[in-house]
């Protein structure tokens, strides 16, 4: 085996050779004309070359690859660069924070939370009891106003606090094959402990689906009913790839315990477009979810009236509920973070242009200069 | 004292050094063992009693010395020849002379030991052996071979030996000898029945001559494979992991994508195994199909390798590879010799001689059938001994060393061999041999290891913090679990599990379920993956060390080799280098320079070139015998040597004359006291087409030899006309000026460490007997015949001058060796011969006997002269060592040689200067060396360790803190003198790197400059006994330390000396056997592939051609290695940590429950796939500063001396770094998105994309040189990453179906994204600007300095100055 590794070598040897003799050759000449050694000599070498071809420019580069000599961008961090970096990010940050913040800005939102309001006085010591006792109508009204122009299409959501959607035994909870391929896929030992009722599978199994919500908003505008648009609430892909076209909900709140909204069994999946919504398991314990959407132009100071049954149980948890009509900027919601954040970061990057500018301006260091190097300023060695 | 301390010796050597791996060395054993190393130098007791003498200068010190040690010659000699009187008149009555020191004690022990042998302690060696099993046979045996061991001078051993053995079948045979019943007696011993193999297999299945070097079989792979690859800690680490989230309540993961981390390492790391037991099955099959000639009936038939038995007969022809173990049983020489070439084995090139028994010799063994018997011992790896004897013919033969050859050495020189295959396949020695050498640790790796228990630490904080808060939201939760829609603790259904549980196993048990499944997630804190990128990164490292052209030797074709892979980054924090000197320093090609004969100096003119010498000589013809002489003869050696025309001159008058004889017999000593074999090659017809004609060319002579010395000598010798023609067992023809002489001879008495001399005895063809010895000259001053009467005048003139001719030799560098000779009388001679052929067939103990036989001619010699031999120095040496010294790194010597010789090495190769003041150590009793260290110390004010300052870096080494050592001056900086000045004043070199830091001393020496000369006598003392902590005090202050007359084992031990009382690193480097030990102990252990074979190489962990590359290995790889290692593990750190501390800050908002919003499979693939080429790619390609700056400034070096490319202040800054990025990589995205309709998964592919983005953009910050192919692996994963998420979401399977292609329409995604990296990265950025602008490290001002200096068009005279030294360099 050996002998065998001393073959290559042999073979190998010549170019190897061929090329020190070159670098050197090249060295010798750089040092005759007094010229900077750098690492690029090899490189240079060659291009002395140009003549020699493809070939020889592969040799080179391979040359140079195992002698760690090849041509490099080596950047070095001078005053000049650092300065430019720092204007740069801050004149990228600043109109950008600028833009996000007339965005956020044009975002006209209202916000009405419900879920105490909307419960009778004298339940209000017992919202469990209220929310768990069917007997009882959840009917309830609330006033919205308008507090300035909102223009089409203004978005409906529905917004739940402390609600762990992310739970991971909530997450967990659910068979997404289940919701595209329906009763033909049997394997649903992750949507427990939804996932049979009375010995028979659900359909759509799983505690997300299990608890979704079922709270409904009816809209009135000046007496007249408001459309508020509920399809295309949820993703295409949602729509068309993920739920099942032929999935219909099946044996789906039918257990002792009821979690939320029953499904029509005669819609398939791919339509139930709140359970899609639903089924988009929020990201954080306070979100938003798309109810739906209003497709006219609403004037400032005007008056919404909105009958909503208030349906879902969050009293429970102490969870809040809210209802949140807002409308949409380039940049979504209403919602200032990016912006301050951004001219934040801006502003503080040309401060530290300045700062940098006034320093090196004050204390200038040449950059480069083998005297400051420590090991030149004294010599230990005679 | 008979019997039972020889064993005892010998068992305490073995202890010291078994051969299967370098073992801790005992300070017991060490001790021993250089007893034995140094016996003959303490007689030189040559001193320096006071204080004076060592601070006085140099030369006087030298002077003083030499009258001092001239007397005490005297004393010993005396000493000397009363102890061999007594042992020679009365056998059995031990010597009263009593030594002072251990060593003579050991002697004498060994002189009356050996003596008293023949007649009482045979007998109760040979029954202790038998009482012995096998295991302390074995101790025994390597105790022998210890005793010469790590010489240098083994292959003597082993090639006169052979010489002797052939002695044996010259003289009459004698009665059988007791010993020889060992084998016969032993049970273990092995019984081959010579050419019947079915028979030899009989009883014992002996192994067949099939090789398997592979490790795995097609249906052990797998099993055999899993079981090696689980027996690294981490991917037991793994398979606990993926275990744990098997476990129903851990599920955290997938089941099959827990399984992927561990599958994928398991599964690459058994197709890279596979591969290489694919190779070796290939190597292993061509090895077996070869073939060979075996003895089949009466005829020799091939045969295959593999197919070969024991105890079958084999003709091996020249140039062909032995196949097996094989006893020598005739050759195509009449006389039985074969050459042999045995590079496999130990890697010298040089032909060895092995010797057929005469009994055997004459067979023919295919006409007629020939039967016998070998004894022999059980295999072992011991190449240098065998032991066996053989019936043959009804006779009784004892077989050694010389009667065997080996698998894979070559045949040469010899048509063919006949042999009876003895061992075979594994069991051969050759196979036992190959074994690999111990791995090494590197130092950072254990920092990175201290590192990584903070992180578990780290893991353990989270996870309880996890657990905890988990048992808290469930307390407080504890009446609504039942029924919360998001955690549902029973069941609700008709079915009988209603009203059960639903993985809820009660608050306890949930905080440790919690706890554990939270250690899944984080499982990647502890960078298991960091072990692997490390293994890479290495093992790139290592093809671009051994690519490197500038480190190949064309001389030697030899590359740099990585014969290790563990251990590339120690070379960049290398503190102290040992080295060894011939070589290492020196060519150890030696050419004859000087010579001493009879008191007269010859060889100072001798520099004249050849031309002008024929020219003078042809010039005058009464002159120019010698050139005539020699172009009139058919043959020339190989090598020219210049000659002395003085002497020349006084060569060719008449053999009259005292003087003219002591030529005479110099040159005659020169020539046949060696043990090299000349070879002639054949005579050829050439053609020389210019002149039409045929002329022949003269035969060259090759001289083959051990040792490089004696080669040089006995070219010396041909080119002034004494040319060894012919060396045989018995005779030798020496060419004496055209007329050829044979030379019986009778005896030889090969050089030992011990004796250090050898000796031949002739007899000359008018029978008369000489004694030629040659040897060292503190070994042959002691025994020079006393000086009569009528003679001293003269006598004591010659000695005086030619100890001065040797102390000028030595001055000059010189390797001397001195010559004398004696005749013999009739009785002399028959009583040495008697004691010779007894002690030469002993099975037992036999170089002691031999020992003890040539110390019985050995005595009242006749000095002839001395020679001087030079070793030059390799290119480079001195230029190498001077830039080792500036690096900071602290070069020791430590050479075998005389102290004036180490001392003018030292000053030639620019280790010592003239203004050095030298402290020499070289006490001949404990109390001397205790009493010297004393007063250096004293003098030159050094403090011993403890009294040092409290931020003392040492300080804090000795104690061994495992805290980072670290001196706060590295780091604190007057900031205050900043502005004013402009200048970066940081921590000053001067405190750092002088070689004074480490010993507050006194102000008035702070300048002076120290070296400590040592010799290895007193190394004795004080290493045995508690004088390690001054020597040690002392050593370290001084600038330059010589240790001279070491042993091999003592090298270790001044390695060891350092290593175990620092933390620095150490890297010791030598070339020869004699320096395995020391290449072992040392961190670094690097081998030069020089004159002397193998052994250094394969012990190593480095190995290369020539010295000079030392300093580019250290400067240039080691610090690039080292730079790279540093930031690979920190950077790995950080980006395992910050992805953790992501999941963390995320499962504080999901109700301490383990979700992570990323998927299971990016969360697998982050430190697997997204981001781990980029960090292997830089690891292996990054470099801060090209090689040129490196080596013009050496002292850069000192970043690693400093660790400042990894140590615990950055491991925290990191830290605390990732902290601040963890932060922002989960508060960014969690701000902007609060309150809106952002689902987990939206949110996952967010912090997926900025994480890997982050840690690249981070990686990109710090690059020091962008290559293309850097590029790509950067930008490349980040793609890759992009590329993996979208496959993730195209899979209407996972949840996370599309969810890359709606977040990446909205501008808040690609801001995010932006923001992040900006945000996270701005006080990195801001510390590197601030720290690079205003306090920048030598690394940094070089690397600005090699980058922008094309503008500084004002430093353009200085570059190219510079670059010109640049040039001549290479």
């Amino acid at each position: 085996m050996k002998s065998r590794v001393c073959m290559g070598w042999l073979q190998r040897r010549p170019v190897y050779q061929d090329q020190v003799l070159k670098e050197l050759h090249v060295e010798d000449r750089s040092s005759i004309l007094g010229s900077m050694d750098n690492d690029e000599a090899s490189t240079s070498g060659s291009n002395l070359e140009i003549h020699s071809g493809f070939r020889n420019t592969l040799h080179s580069s391979v040359y140079g690859f195992t002698q760690q000599n090849l041509p490099a961008c080596k950047p070095v961090l001078t005053p000049g660069w650092v300065i430019t970096m720092f204007l740069s990010v801050g004149f990228i940050c600043i109109p950008i924070g600028v833009a996000a913040l007339l965005a956020s800005q044009s975002v006209v939102e209202i916000v009405d939370r419900y879920d105490t309001e909307c419960i009778p006085e004298v339940f209000r010591d017992n919202k469990v009891a209220y929310i768990k006792d069917d007997s009882i109508s959840k009917n309830c009204t609330r006033i919205l106003k308008v507090p300035s122009y909102m223009k089409a299409p203004i978005y409906v959501y529905y917004q739940l606090d402390s609600f762990y959607q992310n739970h991971r035994r909530y997450v967990k909870s659910r068979s997404d094959r289940q919701l595209l391929y329906g009763l033909k896929y049997t394997d649903t030992a992750s949507c427990k402990p939804e996932e049979t009722g009375n010995g028979l599978p659900i359909v759509p199994c799983g505690l997300v689906a299990w608890s979704l919500f079922n709270d409904t908003y009816n809209f009135v505008h000046e007496s007249v009913e408001l459309k508020v648009n509920r399809k295309n609430i949820a993703w295409k892909s949602d729509r068309e790839h993920k739920f099942g076209k032929d999935v219909y909900p099946f044996n789906f709140q039918n257990g002792s315990l009821i979690g939320g909204a029953k499904l029509d069994p005669q819609i398939p999946l791919s339509e139930q477009e709140d359970l899609m919504v639903w089924m988009r398991t929020a990201a954080l314990p306070s979100f938003r979810k798309l109810y739906g959407v209003i497709e006219i132009d609403l004037d400032a100071d005007e008056i919404l009236t909105v009958f909503l049954s208030n349906n879902y149980n969050t009293y429970s948890f102490g969870g809040k509920k809210r209802l949140v009509l807002s409308t949409k900027s380039w940049l979504g919601g209403k919602n200032n973070f990016l912006a301050v954040a951004c001219l934040a970061v801006g502003s503080s990057c040309i401060f530290m242009a300045l700062l940098f500018v006034l320093l090196h301006v004050r204390n200038p260091r040449t950059f480069g200069d083998p005297t400051y190097l420590t090991l030149d300023r004294k010599s230990n060695f005679a | 004292m008979t019997s039972g301390q020889p064993l005892l010796f010998s068992q305490n050597a073995s202890d010291s050094l078994s051969l299967d791996a370098p073992p801790p060395l005992k300070r017991g054993s060490f001790s021993c063992l250089c007893r034995t190393g140094s016996v003959s130098s303490s007689h030189v007791s040559s001193t320096f009693s006071d204080l004076d003498d060592a601070q006085s200068h140099f030369v006087d010190a030298k002077n003083e010395s030499l009258s001092r040690r001239k007397l005490s010659w005297d004393v010993a000699s005396i000493g000397e020849r009363d102890l061999g009187r007594n042992l020679y008149e009365s056998e059995c009555t031990f010597p009263t002379t009593r030594f002072q020191s251990a060593e003579s004690q050991f002697f004498q022990h060994v002189l009356s030991e050996c003596h008293s042998q023949p007649a009482q302690s045979v007998s109760a060696f040979s029954g202790h052996h038998m009482e012995h099993d096998k295991s302390s046979d074995l101790l025994s045996r390597s105790a022998l071979e210890i005793s010469s061991g790590p010489s240098m001078y083994i292959p003597t051993d082993t090639a006169s030996s052979s010489r002797r053995e052939k002695l044996n079948h010259q003289r009459t045979r004698r009665k059988s000898w007791a010993n020889e019943d060992i084998l016969s007696s032993e049970e273990n011993a092995r019984f081959i029945h010579i050419n019947d193999p079915r028979r030899t297999n009989d009883k014992y299945e002996f192994t067949g001559n099939e090789i398997r070097t592979s490790k795995y079989t097609v249906i052990t792979f797998l099993p055999k494979n899993l079981f090696i690859q689980f027996h690294r800690v981490a991917y037991i680490y793994f398979l606990v992991i993926a275990a744990l989230n098997q476990l129903p309540p851990l599920a955290v993961f997938g089941r099959t994508v827990s399984l992927f981390p561990l599958l994928f390492v398991l599964f690459v790391t058994a197709i890279k195994d596979g591969y290489e037991d694919w190779r070796r099955h290939r190597s292993d099959r061509k090895e077996n199909n070869r073939e060979a000639k075996v003895l089949q009936g009466a005829r020799f038939y091939s045969k295959e390798w593999k197919k070969i038995r024991v105890g079958e007969i084999l003709k091996i022809h020249a140039d062909e590879t032995i196949p097996c173990d094989m006893v020598l049983l005739r050759s195509s020489d009449p006389s039985g010799i074969a050459y042999v070439q045995t590079m496999n084995l130990d890697g010298e090139s040089n032909l060895k001689t092995r010797y057929a028994r005469q009994e055997t010799a004459s067979t023919d063994y295919e006409s007629e059938h020939v039967t016998g018997l070998i004894r022999c011992e059980q295999p072992n790896r011991n190449i240098y001994e065998f032991t066996a004897n053989m019936e043959f013919g009804g006779q009784r033969i004892p077989l050694g060393q010389s009667n065997i050859v080996l698998r894979g050495c070559q045949l040469k020189n010899t048509d063919w061999i006949i042999g009876v295959v003895v061992y075979a396949g594994q069991e051969t020695k050759a196979m036992l041999n190959s074994a690999i050498s111990p791995s090494k640790r590197s130092k950072l790796e254990g920092y990175m290891n201290r590192e990584t228990l903070w992180l578990s630490v780290f893991l353990f904080v989270m996870c309880a913090v996890v657990a905890f808060g988990m048992g808290l939201w469930l307390e407080r939760h504890m009446d609504r679990l039942d029924t919360l829609p998001f955690y549902r603790r029973k069941y609700f259904t008709k079915g009988q599990e209603n009203g059960k549980r639903y993985n809820y196993y009660g608050l306890p048990l949930e905080i440790f379920f919690s706890f554990l499944s939270s250690v899944i997630v984080f499982q990647i804190m502890i960078p298991i993956s960091l072990y692997i990128s490390m293994e890479l990164v290495r093992l790139g490292q290592s093809y671009f060390m051994i690519g490197d052209t500038r480190m190949y030797d064309c001389s030697s074709d030899s590359r740099f080799q990585c014969r290790s892979l563990n251990i590339n980054e120690d070379l960049g924090q290398i503190r102290y280098v040992f080295c060894d000197k011939t070589g290492t320093l020196t060519e150890n090609k030696m050419e004859f320079r000087k010579a001493s004969i009879h008191g007269q100096n010859y060889g100072n003119s001798s520099y004249l070139a050849d031309q002008q010498m024929q020219d003078t000589s042809e010039g005058r013809p009464g002159k120019g015998g010698i050139a005539d002489t020699i172009s009139r003869q058919r043959w020339k050696p190989k090598t020219v040597v210049k000659v002395d025309p003085e002497l020349v001159a006084l060569l060719h008058k008449e053999l009259v004359g005292e003087e003219r004889i002591a030529a005479h017999e110099f040159f005659l000593t020169l020539a046949a006291c060696n043990t090299v074999i000349p070879i002639k090659t054949g005579k050829r017809l050439s053609t020389d087409l210019s002149f039409g004609e045929f002329y022949e060319e003269p035969v060259v002579i090759d001289y083959q030899g051990e040792s490089p010395d004696e080669q040089a000598l006995v070219c010396a010798a041909s080119a002034y006309g004494y040319t060894l023609m012919e060396r045989t067992s018995g005779h030798i023809v020496i060419d004496i000026h055209g007329e050829e002489q044979r030379l019986d001879v009778l005896g030889l008495h090969e050089f030992d460490s011990v004796r250090k001399r050898m000796s031949v005895v002739v007899r000359f063809p008018d029978d008369s007997v000489k004694v030629l010895v040659k040897g060292a000259d503190s070994s042959i001053f002691n025994i020079l015949a006393e000086v009569t009467d009528q003679r001293e005048d003269q006598s004591t003139g010659i000695r005086c001058a030619t100890q001065n001719h040797l102390n000028e030799y030595s001055l000059q560098g010189l390797r001397t060796l001195v010559l004398a000779s004696r005749d013999l009388s009739e009785m002399e001679l028959e009583e040495w011969f008697q004691s010779y052929q007894e002690a030469s067939t002993s099975l037992t103990e036999r170089s002691a006997k031999l020992r003890q036989t040539a110390s019985l001619i050995e005595c009242n010699l006749n000095l002839l002269g001395a020679t001087g031999i030079e070793d030059r120095l390799q290119d480079g040496v001195p230029e190498a060592i001077e830039s080792l010294r500036q690096a900071g790194i602290k070069v020791w010597v430590l050479t075998g040689d005389k102290q004036e010789t180490a001392i003018s090495i030292g000053l030639s190769c620019k280790l010592l200067t003239h203004h050095m003041q030298q402290i020499i150590i070289n006490g001949s009793s404990e109390e001397e060396c205790k009493n010297l260290l004393a007063d250096a110390k004293a003098n030159y004010g050094i403090k011993p360790q403890g009294c040092r300052s409290k931020n003392s870096k040492w300080k804090k080494n000795i104690d061994s803190d495992q805290t980072e050592v670290e001196n706060p001056n590295d780091y604190v900086t007057p900031g205050s003198t900043f502005p004013k000045t402009g200048l970066h004043l940081r921590y000053s070199f001067d405190t750092e790197d002088l070689p004074e830091q480490y010993g507050a001393k006194v102000a008035s020496t702070m300048n002076q400059q120290l070296a400590l000369i040592i010799d290895g006598n007193s190394l004795v003392y004080i290493l045995e006994k508690d004088l390690q902590p001054e020597l040690f005090d002392l050593a370290v202050s001084c600038r330059v330390v010589l240790c001279c007359r070491v042993a091999p084992l003592q090298k270790a031990g001044v390695v060891d000396l350092i290593k175990s009382r620092t933390n620095d690193m150490t890297l010791a480097i030598g070339d020869g056997a004699n320096d395995v030990s020391m290449i072992q102990m040392a961190d670094v252990g690097v081998g030069i592939c020089g004159q002397e074979g193998r052994q250094a190489v394969m012990a190593s962990d480095f190995a290369m051609g020539q010295f000079r590359f030392l300093k580019r290995l250290l400067l240039v790889h080691g610090h690039w290695n080292y730079q790279r290692v540093g930031y690979l593990v920190l950077y790995n750190f950080y980006r395992n940590a910050v992805f953790v501390m992501m999941l963390f800050w995320y499962i504080l908002c999901t109700a301490f429950s383990t979700t992570s919003a990323l998927t299971d499979w990016s969360s697998v693939f982050y430190s697997v796939i997204y981001t781990s080429v980029p960090t292997i790619v830089v690891g292996i390609l990054d470099k801060d500063l090209s090689h040129r700056t490196l080596l013009r400034y050496p002292k850069l070096y000192g970043a690693g001396h400093r660790q400042e490319s990894y140590n615990m202040r950055l491991f925290w800054l990191t830290m605390i770094d990732t902290l601040w990025q963890s932060l922002v990589l989960f508060y960014v995205p969690l701000f902007a998105y609060r309150n809106s309709t952002i689902d987990i998964w939206s949110m996952g592919s967010l912090w997926t994309i900025a994480v890997v983005v982050l840690v690249n953009v981070h990686l990109a910050m710090d690059i020091q040189r962008w290559i293309l192919i850097t590029h790509i692996a950067l930008w490349g994963s980040i793609v890759i990453t992009y590329i993996c998420l979208v496959v993730l979401d195209s899979i209407p399977d996972f949840p996370n179906y599309w969810t890359i292609y709606h977040l990446a329409l909205f501008p808040t995604y690609w801001l995010n994204i932006l923001l992040i990296t900006v945000l996270a990265l701005l006080p990195r950025f801001l510390l590197k600007v601030l720290q690079q602008m205003f306090w920048p490290s030598d690394i940094q001002i070089a690397r600005e300095n090699e980058i922008l200096k094309r503008r500084h068009l004002g430093v353009k005279s200085d570059e190219a100055t510079s670059s010109r030294q640049w040039g001549a360099q290479w």
